[in-house]
């Protein structure tokens, strides 16, 4: 269908400055997922991908061709907002088959084609409906169904599910996965939620600050973040930092002291590391293991029953540590706790914030959600 | 320690509810005096146009004959209808021209907003400070070598301007209102800039539109000044009607009131069968 490049772009409203050259490939039919906090410029870098906003500079490319002067409904996209946008004076049908309306398309084609579109989105009862008599989960589904009979090459989606309740929420996300696996599109998300950047995507770029942090499978990202910043965003609860100093490198790895006194060596490349250089150590908080041989120790400050698990904050000298515990610990707030980890499931930065590189590749890094996909299975198959 | 509770509460509770009603009278009361202190003045001239001259200037009573006499005398030599009809060509064209020009322009402001926006708003709206007589001689010498005294034309040029800057500002504030995601939807969808104000945007924007283009029609309706200056005969509308009857018969006061009320009743009709929606578009703003 369509492939996707961004060359460079950047963006300025003003003297600010708020997309800062990107660079990007989307590949035919990846979910793509732009995720980061409020005001990196995920939604700004949409739009101008939408053609709702120019860039100040660098070219967009679909296809390969430069669209950056091509008008936004001649791109061959079609955009969910957040706020749905649907057309308040108009049916349901009305508002799927508009842009065929202006078009100047055949009422009967119109109605076949936002027939087959209401078909796959169980709207065909709603067809008739205002959208003020809609639910919040329907209105989004027309939303989705205006994009759909548009057929366009990409689909973008600008939170599309951020005004639903939670169990809406999921079951839109797992709709929507369905969804890109039924038309085989090409998708671009934006979010700030990184659990739908985790379940959905094919490739998460994280956005901050205007500028790529970094892009990949959201496997890689989680195992393997380039820096500080993606450690902390990517997961749920976030990963634990704890300032380590260095004691020795070796082809092996890296050997920190940790502030407790003991030692432990992390497998990452240490090369490039000074004799003195500070180190801050992070470790997930699902990978901390309770033990009472363990290293480190603190005392509980909060603890979380959550049934399945149990969520400990333990107060080590001026950090607090998230631990996720087994749901039946017997721990009560202001035991101690002693604690450890597994060095490989550990991550080292330097005073940058940037990760050192691990030795080995984690074997799940490269996987993407389309490769949970049984071979065979319906959507893999030729049309 | 319910039972305290309640006990303390409830005359409180009680106290709370009659000062809520007495503050409630009294509004009432305020509101009402200043209906009738605002509306005495024309319910007395509708009066006056059902008594005889001779009533008109006795004592003022509210008990006697009615009669149409007056009406009669005053449809009789002058007419109405023609006077009508120039007020509301005047008023709706003067209207339409305006919607036309203002539409655009409250778009560019509302969706297309620069650094100037705001300040070239409150410059249209300065211009209502002027005084219109202020620029009476220069518009009537132009009007005079241009060919437009006493024409329809020449006075629903004046009245579009005259209300153009209400008619901009009050659109200004309806489209502002509008949520911009469904013009920008519309441009995914294809829509160019006039099938995005078409379909999309006047459409949505309808009630406050209407309330904009009533105003409108009200303010020129009633205008008097410029229609008194600028017209004789052949595009005089039904204020220089009324005025016809104010200075040389200025001592036949039930004719004077019976011209006055037939002037009027169009548009208080009007406004009477359109006054939900002129509130609710007056106070827009404020109630969002």
């Amino acid at each position: 269908m369509a492939t996707l490049q961004l060359h460079n772009i950047t963006k300025r409203f003003g003297d600010t400055e708020v997309i800062k050259g990107i660079d990007l490939e989307v590949n035919d039919r990846e979910f793509v997922v732009f995720v980061g906090p409020s005001g990196c410029g995920k939604s700004t870098l949409m739009r101008m991908i939408a053609g709702l906003e120019s860039a100040t500079n660098g070219d967009i490319l679909i296809d390969g061709q430069r669209i950056n002067d091509v008008g936004p409904a001649d791109r061959g996209l079609a955009m969910v907002f957040q706020s749905y946008a649907l057309y308040p004076h108009m049916t349901v049908e009305g508002n799927m088959g508009f842009s065929m309306r202006l078009a100047g398309v055949s009422k009967e084609e119109r109605r076949a084609k936002v027939l087959e579109a209401a078909k796959i989105l169980q709207l065909e009862p709603l067809l008739d409906r205002k959208p003020k008599a809609l639910s919040g989960g329907q209105r989004q589904r027309v939303a989705i169904g205006r994009a759909i009979v548009r057929n366009p090459s990409i689909f973008l989606f600008d939170e599309p599910l951020s005004n639903l309740d939670a169990a809406l929420r999921v079951q839109m996300r797992i709709e929507l996965a369905r969804l890109h696996d039924e038309l085989d599109a090409t998708m671009i998300y934006v979010t700030h939620d990184q659990i739908e950047a985790m379940t959905m995507a094919d490739k998460i770029v994280v956005l901050h600050d205007g500028v790529v942090e970094q892009v990949g499978s959201p496997m890689a990202l989680y195992h393997h973040p380039r820096n500080r910043f993606v450690a902390g965003f990517i997961g749920s609860p976030k990963m634990n930092f704890l300032p380590v100093t260095l004691a020795s490198v070796s082809p092996e790895g890296v050997t920190i002291r940790l502030p407790g006194g003991g030692e432990r060596s992390v497998p990452v490349e240490g090369q490039r590391l000074g004799a003195n250089a500070t180190l801050e150590l992070g470790v997930r908080p699902e990978h901390l293991i309770l033990d009472d041989q363990g290293p480190l120790s603190g005392q509980i400050k909060v603890l979380e029953r959550l049934g399945g698990q149990t969520s400990l904050y333990v107060q080590m000298d001026n950090e607090l540590i998230t631990i996720m515990a087994d749901g039946d610990v017997a721990y009560r707030v202001n035991d101690t706790v002693h604690f450890g980890f597994a060095p490989e499931r550990a991550h080292l930065f330097d005073a940058d914030g940037l990760a050192l590189p691990s030795l080995q590749q984690h074997p799940l890094a490269g996987l993407t959600r389309q490769d949970n996909r049984a071979p065979g299975s319906p959507a893999e198959e030729p049309a | 320690m319910t039972t305290v509770s309640s006990k303390t509460a409830a005359p409180r509770s009680v106290s709370g509810w009659r000062s809520a009603q007495s503050k409630r009278l009294l509004l009432t009361v305020v509101g009402w005096s200043v209906a009738v202190v605002i509306f005495f003045p024309i319910f007395w001239m509708i009066l006056t146009g059902f008594k005889t001259e001779t009533a008109a200037i006795a004592d003022p009573s509210l008990i006697f004959s009615p009669t149409l006499e007056s009406y009669q005398e005053v449809q009789a030599r002058s007419g109405y209808a023609r006077f009508a009809l120039n007020s509301v060509a005047v008023a709706f064209g003067s209207t339409l021209l305006a919607l036309l020009i203002a539409i655009p322009a409250a778009y560019a402001m509302a969706f297309l907003p620069t650094k100037r926006t705001k300040g070239t708003l409150l410059w249209m709206l300065s211009t209502k400070m002027l005084p219109s007589v202020g620029v009476l001689v220069p518009i009537y010498l132009i009007f005079r070598d241009v060919g437009l005294l006493d024409t329809r034309t020449g006075l629903i040029i004046v009245y579009t301007l005259m209300n153009l800057p209400i008619v901009v500002w009050m659109l200004y504030t309806f489209f502002k209102d509008m949520p911009k995601d469904i013009l920008e939807a519309g441009r995914m969808d294809g829509a160019s800039t006039l099938q995005e104000v078409l379909y999309l945007l006047l459409p949505l924007t309808l009630p406050g539109i209407a309330s904009t283009g009533l105003l409108s029609v009200i303010l020129s309706w009633n205008e008097a000044f410029w229609s008194l200056n600028l017209t004789t005969s052949n595009a005089a509308p039904l204020t220089a009607y009324i005025a016809s009857f104010s200075s040389p018969e200025g001592l036949f006061w039930a004719k004077l009131s019976a011209a006055s009320t037939m002037a009027i009743a169009p548009i208080l009709i009007l406004g009477w069968m359109t006054q939900k929606q002129m509130v609710r578009g007056l106070t827009f703003g404020a109630v969002k």
